[in-house]
């Protein structure tokens, strides 16, 4: 199928061909460090943590994006990216884990009488926490050895994404006190990704 | 009522004066350059301590004028502070109308020198679980309202902002649904509390754009977005009116908006408060919050009797 995958290709290029993975999971990385280093350093303003808090959250909504994203950009451009989906999906099971991680941590101070009031009863908590859950068996079957297990149900399983991201996108829409320039181009991209699997199968789409 | 002692924060406290006169020469530097606006400089206000003002450590300068919500600037945090030069403040007219005997209009330049200006520290509590101490400069509402002598029917207190798209860009914001001008209300006897305060200034120095120039109101017992900025207009009435984000959520936001940490907010607890002003991601503090904000003394009785769970 592709033919770098079989052979060796010499030389620093190749290297970085054959173990992208190496590279790219440490990049995927860079914001997350680059935000505990700003917090550290004073520059996340005058509520570090909830900008930080929030900044993760953003990052993995948009790995989740990115994640799905690559389906449709195949059907429709023909670019198949489709070998960065585990990539992208543990990013953003990353980067989620973190955000969960800094609003019990950092925010509520493992306070687990207010975090268990907002786990039972705010739709805004619960929205966002299920979403995680359902990316908890994704992550854990991201791996050759599971695919080869579940053969066929492992796709059907992977379809978890969808309804995780429905709900991340209403637990992201929930995150501001109104619709904005900011939240709105995600929500399109959301429901535009969506939408696409209902298009019907075109003809001229070519077979990559 | 109790007899407050007036404790003056620690000078280490207080950003040093000289520190702010050579950011300011900067600012002029600038505006002689054509850079930025010579309205959104501050200037001095003459100001003497006013009551209320407990034992409370102000914010940082930086962060009060640097970290709020106006959202005809902007939806973030930052945007009011870079989005709001453009805002001429003066010349700016207020007018007390509706069911009042003598409706006024006051030039606010001249309210600006008036000798009634005292400062008063309040916490400030914002809806979002964030909070701060501010220095503001004002007048009591209440001696205002006085000169207005409001008709007896009078019950409540609408108050207008200003819509103004060409100098606040997120009035241009279409997908927010507010509904401009930003509008608030107060009952009267909330509005005539020796607590509720029009600031005309923030560490004794006039407003600057981004915290509600020229004129602004300050309740420190409720949320901070009853604190309505840049007022043009207060009407006396004889009804309780509209207020902008009751009219958004209602389930979420409602008319007295009092600062009550047993009834939450649908999405997050209100039982505690992020403090401003730490920096640090991991040195940053959560404190319990009060009820009334701490000034339950003050004005519990305003509302004995009410259930505050449902008017909330």
């Amino acid at each position: 199928m592709s033919p770098h995958s079989t052979h060796a290709v010499p030389g620093v290029s190749g290297i970085l061909k054959r173990h992208w993975r190496l590279v790219l999971y440490p990049v995927g990385m860079i914001p997350a460090v680059w935000l505990v280093w700003q917090g550290q350093h004073g520059a996340l303003g005058a509520d570090p943590v909830n900008v930080f808090e929030r900044s993760l959250g953003l990052w993995a909504f948009r790995f989740l994006l990115a994640c799905l994203a690559l389906a449709p950009l195949r059907r429709f451009t023909g670019l198949n990216l489709l070998r960065y989906r585990r990539l992208t999906g543990l990013l953003a099971f990353f980067y989620a884990s973190l955000h969960l991680l800094a609003y019990v941590g950092l925010d509520h101070g493992f306070d687990w009488s207010v975090l268990w009031v907002d786990i039972t009863h705010r739709y805004f908590i619960i929205l966002g926490m299920s979403a995680l859950v359902l990316l908890i068996p994704l992550a854990l079957t991201s791996n050759a050895l599971s695919m080869r297990l579940l053969r066929r149900r492992w796709k059907f399983l992977h379809r978890l994404i969808y309804p995780a991201a429905i709900l991340a996108g209403i637990h992201f829409f929930l995150s501001f006190k109104t619709l904005n320039s900011v939240s709105a181009p995600y929500l399109a991209a959301l429901a535009l990704i969506l939408l696409s699997r209902f298009l019907p199968r075109s003809r001229t789409g070519n077979g990559i | 009522m109790a007899l407050f002692r007036y404790p003056r924060p620690l000078p280490s406290e207080i950003t040093p004066r000289d520190m702010y006169l050579s950011r300011r020469s900067l600012i002029g530097g600038a505006a002689a350059l054509g850079a930025v606006s010579a309205t959104a400089d501050a200037e001095t206000l003459q100001t003497h301590p006013g009551p209320y003002s407990g034992n409370l450590t102000p914010t940082p300068h930086e962060d009060v004028t640097h970290y709020n919500n106006f959202y005809e600037f902007g939806m973030g945090k930052a945007d009011p502070a870079t989005q709001s030069q453009a805002f001429h403040p003066l010349p700016w007219t207020l007018e007390i109308t509706g069911l009042v005997r003598r409706p006024v209009r006051l030039d606010v330049e001249q309210l600006l020198r008036s000798p009634a200006i005292e400062e008063r520290i309040y916490r400030m509590r914002c809806v979002e679980a964030w909070s701060m101490v501010i220095p503001w400069d004002g007048i009591p509402l209440a001696m205002l309202l006085k000169d207005a002598d409001p008709d007896p029917r009078a019950t409540h207190v609408a108050f207008e902002s200003i819509v103004r798209p060409s100098e606040m860009p997120g009035q241009n914001e279409a997908l927010s649904g507010i509904q401009w001008p930003y509008v608030e209300g107060l009952r009267l006897d909330e509005a005539m509390n020796p607590l509720t305060l029009l600031a005309l200034g923030i560490y004794g120095e006039t407003l600057p754009n981004q915290t509600g120039a020229p004129l602004r109101l300050v309740v420190p017992w409720k949320y901070g977005f009853k604190g309505i900025k840049s007022i043009q207009r207060i009407r006396l009435l004889d009804h309780e009116p509209p207020t902008t984000w009751n009219r958004l959520a209602p389930d979420e936001y409602g008319f007295y908006a009092n600062v009550n940490p047993q009834v939450d907010h649908p999405r997050w607890s209100q039982a505690t408060e992020r403090v401003i002003g730490a920096h640090s991601l991991f040195g940053a503090t959560r404190q319990p919050t009060l009820m009334f904000n701490g000034y339950g003394e003050q004005v519990a009785d305003l509302y004995r009797g009410m259930d505050l769970r449902k008017n909330f």
